[in-house]
């Protein structure tokens, strides 16, 4: 996200928002987001009820064995159209700027 | 006669130990995240000089000390070794599948969401002009 975050300019250039989801409240994204200078909206899902409609529910993967989300990307054109889907096999691995930029200028 | 002191068997422990701690400073970075290769380069200069150490130690072991220790921290570096393999290789590749994610030509799921200022947001506020990238993320902890 940090990746995301420093090209940030170059989605905005291309009429591209970003927008992160996960379970964690609105109170501790307000405390990330100050503390890594986003600028785009942190999503809260708390009772991950749209992480399970995306399917991208990770079942007792939290630090306390709550379900959270995987690591997933999706570009969504302006129509509601998905038109680049990233689901990682590695946790540790996620997409790169670099393959949305290039995932919207082809689209 | 007084034994010299095996360098390498200290130095390739050191270097291990230090490979193990390296990934935390190296999965900032998508290129040596993706593929530890940094980490795996420290084991492996680790391994080479452990092996230079426990060669002068049991081959010449009137000249060089470290037999006993020597041993133990090869032990030690391969079951470190063993331990970043098992959780970069399987750990961290126990994703779920999510075959049924929204595929490339579907419709994105609908959904409202509060932010980090607490403004809500629908999949369609996000989509002018252009579209919206959404990144599931697990959460910060």
């Amino acid at each position: 996200m940090r990746s995301f975050q420093k090209r940030s300019s170059e989605f905005k250039a291309r009429g591209v928002q970003l927008a992160a989801i996960s379970v964690d409240s609105a109170e501790i994204n307000r405390g990330h987001a100050a503390k890594m200078g986003y600028t785009f909206p942190l999503l809260s899902d708390a009772d991950a009820a749209v992480i399970k409609r995306y399917d991208v529910l990770h079942r007792g993967a939290g630090p306390k064995g709550e379900d959270i989300a995987r690591p997933a990307e999706f570009y969504v054109d302006a129509g509601g159209t998905v038109r680049w889907v990233n689901l990682t096999e590695n946790i540790a691995v996620r997409a790169r700027p670099e393959q949305a930029l290039a995932a919207i200028d082809s689209h | 006669m007084k034994r010299k002191w095996n360098w390498p068997l200290w130095v390739g422990f050191v270097v291990a130990v230090g490979g193990l701690f390296s990934y935390q400073f190296f999965i900032q970075f998508p290129s040596t995240r993706d593929f530890p290769w940094a980490t795996l380069l420290l084991f492996g200069v680790g391994a080479v000089l452990l092996l230079v150490g426990l060669f002068r130690a049991f081959g010449r072991p009137q000249a060089y000390r470290g037999k006993v220790f020597g041993s133990i921290f090869a032990v030690i570096a391969l079951l470190l070794f063993t331990f970043f393999s098992y959780v970069t290789f399987y750990v961290l590749r126990q994703v779920p599948l999510s075959a049924q994610a929204p595929r490339v030509g579907e419709k994105a799921p609908e959904f409202s969401l509060p932010d980090q200022n607490g403004k809500q947001f629908t999949l369609a506020d996000l989509l002018s002009p252009n579209g919206a990238v959404l990144i599931f993320y697990r959460g910060h902890w």
